[in-house]
């Protein structure tokens, strides 16, 4: 079987609103894609996206499994940069190990 | 929106450097499910309110706490209350004798429910649960873990438990870490179950050490002494 994988350019992703991220990730995993972000969700839309996901849960769609670099201190230590954010379907997204640089997930199909 | 969101924090950040404090602190008792959560809150009541009341059952299982609850009215004095630790190599400065401090802080302590990404029926038929009854856990639990995060908004600062047992650089931990500072609000991490043969409250303490991380066992109430001072420092 086949898995699919969506990697999103930073440029589409900031053309997004936070809103419009949210579903466009969720709608990609609850489709069975992976999905992975240049330049990543904030801690904020991370926890959103938790709270949507939470809102979609049922007997067939368990939750997702997400996986990204801690964000960077940006300029005079305020403004944090995001890095890339991996998500994908928890029954097929497994992490097997992450610090701050490196993420190893297996993906496999259901 | 992001602007506003971070005036927000701003302002939020600015009220508490100027020691704006109001006369009760509502503390929330976050961290990923059976990190030991409830019964931090009950060893929080039992000692300082009544060693008779609990706020919720532990368990094995996960996602028992499916609801947030606030013990309103709790005051940690450890001027009047003596604290024996079960065991004094935890810490160094620890003595056999029960010890004294001096910290003082009165508090709502909000239990809450374990914060995930997933939650799976499937998990509970494991603990010998029915499948009617693991797919109504299941979605209380989903209901629970939304709870939590909706609690966020109205938490003066928190306690984030994690098991020393565990690996615990995970997405989770991440994220409430991150969401706290963006809203500048007090973390203190409490690396749980150092009571177990196989924790390690320093690989939590090398994974998040911008953070004061305080190894403790709240089930055997090991070391709670410098929980309940690192409260009242950051939280009073």
């Amino acid at each position: 079987m086949e898995i699919k994988m969506n990697l999103i350019s930073e440029d589409k992703i900031n053309s997004m609103t936070s809103t419009e991220k949210l579903r466009f990730v969720l709608d990609g995993v609850k489709s069975g894609d992976i999905v992975v972000l240049e330049g990543g969700l904030t801690s904020e839309e991370q926890m959103k996206l938790i709270e949507l996901t939470m809102t979609e849960v049922d007997d067939d769609f368990s939750g997702i499994e997400m996986s990204g670099y801690p964000s960077k201190k940006g300029f005079l230590n305020i403004r944090k940069k995001t890095r890339l954010t991996v998500i994908g379907p928890a029954k097929m997204m497994h992490t097997t190990k992450k610090d701050k640089d490196l993420i190893s997930a297996i993906i496999s199909a259901i | 929106m992001k602007s506003k969101r971070r005036w927000k924090s701003i302002l939020t950040r600015l009220r508490r450097a100027l020691s704006f404090r109001k006369g009760t602190a509502k503390i929330g008792i976050y961290g990923p499910p059976n990190a030991g959560k409830t019964t931090l809150t009950n060893r929080i009541i039992h000692t300082f309110v009544d060693e008779n009341e609990d706020v919720g059952t532990a368990t094995e299982v996960p996602h028992e706490t499916r609801r947030a609850v606030r013990r309103a009215g709790v005051t940690i004095d450890l001027k009047t209350k003596s604290l024996e630790n079960p065991n004094p190599d935890l810490n160094s400065e620890s003595k056999e004798k029960p010890k004294r401090g001096k910290a003082k802080l009165k508090l709502d302590v909000v239990d809450t429910p374990g914060l995930a990404t997933k939650i799976d029926f499937h998990e509970f038929l494991a603990y010998g649960l029915e499948e009617d009854e693991a797919k109504r856990r299941a979605k209380e639990a989903t209901e629970g873990v939304i709870e939590a995060i909706k609690w966020l908004d109205d938490i003066d600062g928190i306690v984030l438990l994690m098991d020393s047992t565990e690996d615990p650089y995970t997405q989770t931990n991440i994220i409430i870490i991150g969401n706290m500072e963006a809203r500048g609000i007090p973390i203190i991490i409490a690396a749980n179950k150092v009571d177990l043969v196989d924790a390690s409250p320093q690989r939590i303490a090398n994974a998040f050490p911008q953070h004061s991380v305080i190894p403790i066992s709240a089930l055997k109430g090991e070391n709670m002494l410098d929980l309940y001072e690192e409260m009242a420092r950051r939280f009073r």
